[in-house]
């Protein structure tokens, strides 16, 4: 394997990583808001809180991971990124910080204030929003390459459907892995009242996720032709990931296993996520920047490989003991501890 | 003189991010080492006072971290969107130590999680202590490994330039770098030093509002002892620093120094002003102290501003942002001494009100010393953001709307600066340690009447 490919696999993955995790986090908190504001705060809310207070912060450094990964196995990817996405960048920072402070204060500060639940349940959108943006301008059409330099078109960025529909996509996929996450929580916790509310959750944002998915699809075709068509020889990857789509609504309807359910979300995500991936190579810019032109030089590439390496040997310990002390401690679930 | 183009407001946002951020960061890699050694002395003098200490500032470093952390993405975004041509070239050579920091983040992160919610979890109290050690490391070394990616800055090399490009790239050579030891080894002392002595000031600020409980006597005893200590490194690691200067980077000493001629015994100059002709006045003069500050010989050579072209000096007034801080490091060492010595004596009182409040006061001042010493040594690297390869204005990016983000960003730190002082304040104002000392542990407090 070249180092360009091993290079985009690891960023991919975290990237994936971010995505689940992060759905977690972001839906959690619209639901929170939500529930408060319908009087259903009780029924839920502490079972949130209980998840996501000791481990927000790993959250937010799958994402860290990601764009410090990108800047070094894809210099040349963060320059363009850098250059054009000044505004979307700063805003989508600006709130995370919000999010991540504010959390931060309700939680371990003792204060219960609607305010930060408001501003904690509206950034959870706002973000994946805000975010997708890279995405969408990596399809090509939105920047334009002058003597001064590179440029964001913001003008063709709003009225895009393209853009629009990966927006839509974007909240209703959060909202959908979170309530599934949460109805697989609830059930571990013992806690019935909380796991109806989720599980009613989980049952309604489907529907939109998977018509959000299709709108996606064709405005890609209108959007960036060759993609799309990229996309179409990758079908059976789609079609694996609305098979594991079924499965997961099938099994989160009737009740029983959460936990596999979740996992079929998982593998849902996983397969679109890497079908869309790589049909999205060569080129991770469109038109500008290819892989194989994009890439570090090979030293450079060795290096991050060999750190890569030995970081998940750090790591992959450290999480399992997390995730053991927080996940799979049956009482600390159940709110004994 | 002052012209608010992109390159400029590009780094008035980077400032802005990085001063607000390095508040949070130095606390958050100084105060685990407290935290851990508070809660080692509870385990082995078996005194819930100390274990108590560990716990409260454990509560107000994890508010602190949050905003560290937020602020720390912030940076890192940032620093590709203000200066994408820089972090091109810096994703070439000196990716490799930001990579490694992101695993530094994820062990620290991951273990404070386990640290915060794990406090009565363990029968026996040592295992919750080993979980403090990760955490101290993985802060120590996000500090090391960004530290390195400064001293690139600074003396960048493990690289060829060859018509345009970048060649024969060597990761580690770039990350070890000439700058990389003393940087390190400074960064790391001065955030110990500023977190102890912002512990300090809080107890000190406690006692003499009467609170003055056994608890936060023996609270100010442990972090005054480690002031002097830390201060005392600090001390070296700032002289090696201004060795390293003299030797590789000569330029920066020199107009920290207002040295503008080469000379053997030169004179250190503290404070003063410069006349219109450039000439110093009204300034302290320690005679052939600069030659030893430098070299360690009163007679050694200091090379001075003459030996440079003046479009590569940087501004003088970082004169003063040196001075201070060094005035705030030998004012640390001071008055932690003071208090150690009054304490070993069995007459005098370590309590006294005054002695409290020059303790008071360090917290503060340990903090702006931070800051003076970043400006001094990010200023005086200009016109440099690579220094001898690319300036800051070939670095900037071009994309409108600086100015408008700045705004934004001013904004967002006003509201998070306002945000933690009141949460922090709203936490401990309601709780006060002695009732605490009574709840968690009853049987402790029971005793202790009865004596
Ligand atoms: C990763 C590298 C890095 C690190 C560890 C730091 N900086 Fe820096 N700093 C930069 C990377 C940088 C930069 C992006 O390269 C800038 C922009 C312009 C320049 O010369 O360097 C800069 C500029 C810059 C300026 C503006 C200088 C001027 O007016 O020209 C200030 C005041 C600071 N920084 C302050 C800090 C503080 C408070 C730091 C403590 C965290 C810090 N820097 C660490
Ligand atoms: C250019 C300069 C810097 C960058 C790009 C940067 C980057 C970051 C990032 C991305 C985070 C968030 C990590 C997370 O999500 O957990 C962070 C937090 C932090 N940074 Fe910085 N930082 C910079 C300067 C510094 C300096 C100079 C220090 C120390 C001397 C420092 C120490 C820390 C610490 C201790 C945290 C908290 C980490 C945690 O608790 O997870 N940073 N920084
Ligand atoms: C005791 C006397 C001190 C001396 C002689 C000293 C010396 C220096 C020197 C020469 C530098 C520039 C290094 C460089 O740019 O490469 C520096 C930077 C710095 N100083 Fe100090 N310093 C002292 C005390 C302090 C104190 C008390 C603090 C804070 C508590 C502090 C915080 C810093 C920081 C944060 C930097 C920037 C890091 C760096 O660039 O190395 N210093 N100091």
């Amino acid at each position: 394997m070249t180092y360009e490919l091993i290079g985009i696999t690891v960023l991919w993955i975290f990237l994936y990583g971010y995505l689940i995790v992060a759905s977690i986090d972001f839906g959690a908190g619209f639901f929170a808001y939500y529930a408060k504001v319908t009087k259903r705060d009780h029924v839920i809310n502490r079972l949130i809180s209980r998840y996501l207070s000791p481990v927000w912060e790993v959250t937010n450094v799958f994402f860290v991971f990601f764009f410090v990964g990108l800047v070094g196995f894809f210099p040349d990817a963060a320059y363009y990124y850098g250059q054009t996405l000044l505004v979307p960048g700063s805003i989508a920072i600006v709130l995370i910080a919000i999010r991540g402070s504010f959390y931060a204060f309700e939680n371990y500060g003792s204060k219960q204030s609607n305010i930060y639940l408001f501003l904690y349940g509206a950034t959870g959108l706002l973000i994946p929003a805000s975010l997708s943006t890279a995405l969408t301008i990596s399809e090509g059409g939105f920047i334009e390459e002058t003597a001064e330099g590179v440029h964001l078109l913001t003008g063709e960025l709003l009225t895009s459907p393209y853009s629009w529909s990966v927006v839509f996509l974007a909240i209703v996929s959060v909202l959908y892995i979170s309530a599934a996450f949460l109805s697989f929580y609830a059930h571990r916790a013992d806690d019935q009242g909380a796991l109806n509310l989720v599980k009613k959750y989980a049952l309604f944002w489907s529907s939109p996720t998977i018509i959000a998915s299709l709108t996606t699809f064709i405005a890609m075709s209108q959007h960036n032709e060759d993609h799309f068509n990229r996309m179409m020889e990758l079908w059976w990857v789609f079609g694996l990931s609305v098979g594991f789509f079924m499965l997961a609504i099938f099994l989160i309807y009737q009740g029983k296993y959460y936990g596999w359910a979740f996992i079929a979300v998982m593998f849902q995500f996983f397969t679109a996520f890497f079908g869309y991936g790589a049909s999205h190579l060569p080129y991770l810019l469109y038109p500008y920047i290819t892989l194989s032109e994009g890439v570090v030089n090979d030293a450079m590439g060795l290096a991050l490989v060999i750190a890569f390496i030995a970081g998940l040997f750090l790591l992959i310990p450290s999480l399992i003991l997390l995730m053991r002390m927080f996940l799979f401690d049956a009482d600390y679930v159940k709110g004994k501890k | 003189m002052f012209e608010l183009d992109n390159v400029m407001l590009s780094r008035l946002l980077t400032s802005l991010t990085l001063g607000f951020h390095i508040i949070f960061a130095t606390i958050g890699v100084g105060v685990p080492l407290l935290i851990s050694i508070a809660e080692f002395m509870g385990i082995k003098k078996k005194d819930p006072n100390y274990t108590l200490l560990a716990r409260r500032w454990t509560r107000g470093f994890i508010i602190l971290v949050a905003v560290g952390v937020v602020t720390g993405t912030a940076i890192g975004l940032q620093l590709s969107l203000l200066w994408p041509s820089f972090m091109q070239v810096a994703g070439n050579v000196i990716s490799l130590p930001l990579f490694l920091e992101t695993f530094a983040f994820f062990f620290e992160a991951i273990f404070l999680g386990a640290y915060l919610y794990t406090w009565d979890r363990f029968k026996k109290p040592i295992y919750h202590w080993f979980l403090s050690i990760p955490v101290v490391i993985g802060a120590g070394m996000s500090a090391f490994f960004i530290t390195t990616v400064n001293s690139f800055m600074n003396t960048p090399q493990g690289f060829e330039v060859k018509d345009g490009a970048l060649v024969n790239v060597q990761p580690l050579v770039a990350m070890f770098n000439p700058a990389t030891p003393t940087k390190v080894f400074h960064v790391l002392s001065t955030a110990y030093l500023t977190s102890a002595a912002i512990l300090a000031a809080i107890t000190a600020f406690y006692i003499i509002r009467k609170r003055n409980t056994e608890y936060h006597k023996k609270a100010l005893k442990l972090t005054v002892g480690s002031i002097f200590i830390f201060a005392l490194l600090t001390a070296v690691a700032g002289d090696l620093s201004a060795k390293f200067l003299a030797h590789e980077q000569p330029e920066k000493l020199a107009v920290a120094e207002w040295h503008f001629e080469t000379e053997e015994g030169a004179d250190l100059i503290l404070f003063g002003r410069l006349n219109e002709d450039n000439e110093v006045e009204n300034a302290l003069r320690l005679p052939k102290a600069l030659s030893f500050l430098a070299t360690g010989d009163f007679n050694g050579e200091v090379v001075g501003l003459d030996q440079f072209p003046e479009d590569e000096i940087a501004p003088l007034w970082v004169h003063y942002m040196f001075d201070l801080m060094v005035l705030i490091g030998f004012y640390s060492l001071g008055v932690s001494l003071l208090y150690l010595i009054v304490a070993k004596m069995k007459k005098w009182n370590e309590n006294n009100k005054w002695l409290l409040w020059l303790i008071v006061f360090n917290g503060p001042l340990a903090m702006l010393a931070i800051e003076f010493g970043w400006i001094y040594a990010e200023v005086g690297r200009q016109p440099w953001i690579l220094r001898g390869y690319m300036t800051v204005a070939e670095g900037a990016t071009t994309s409108p709307n600086v100015g408008w983000m700045l705004l934004l960003f001013i904004l967002l730190y006003t509201v998070l600066g306002i945000g933690v002082v009141t949460v922090l304040r709203k936490l401990f104002k309601n709780n006060p340690a002695e009732s605490e000392l009574e709840r968690h542990y009853p049987e402790f407090t029971a005793k202790g009447e009865e004596r």
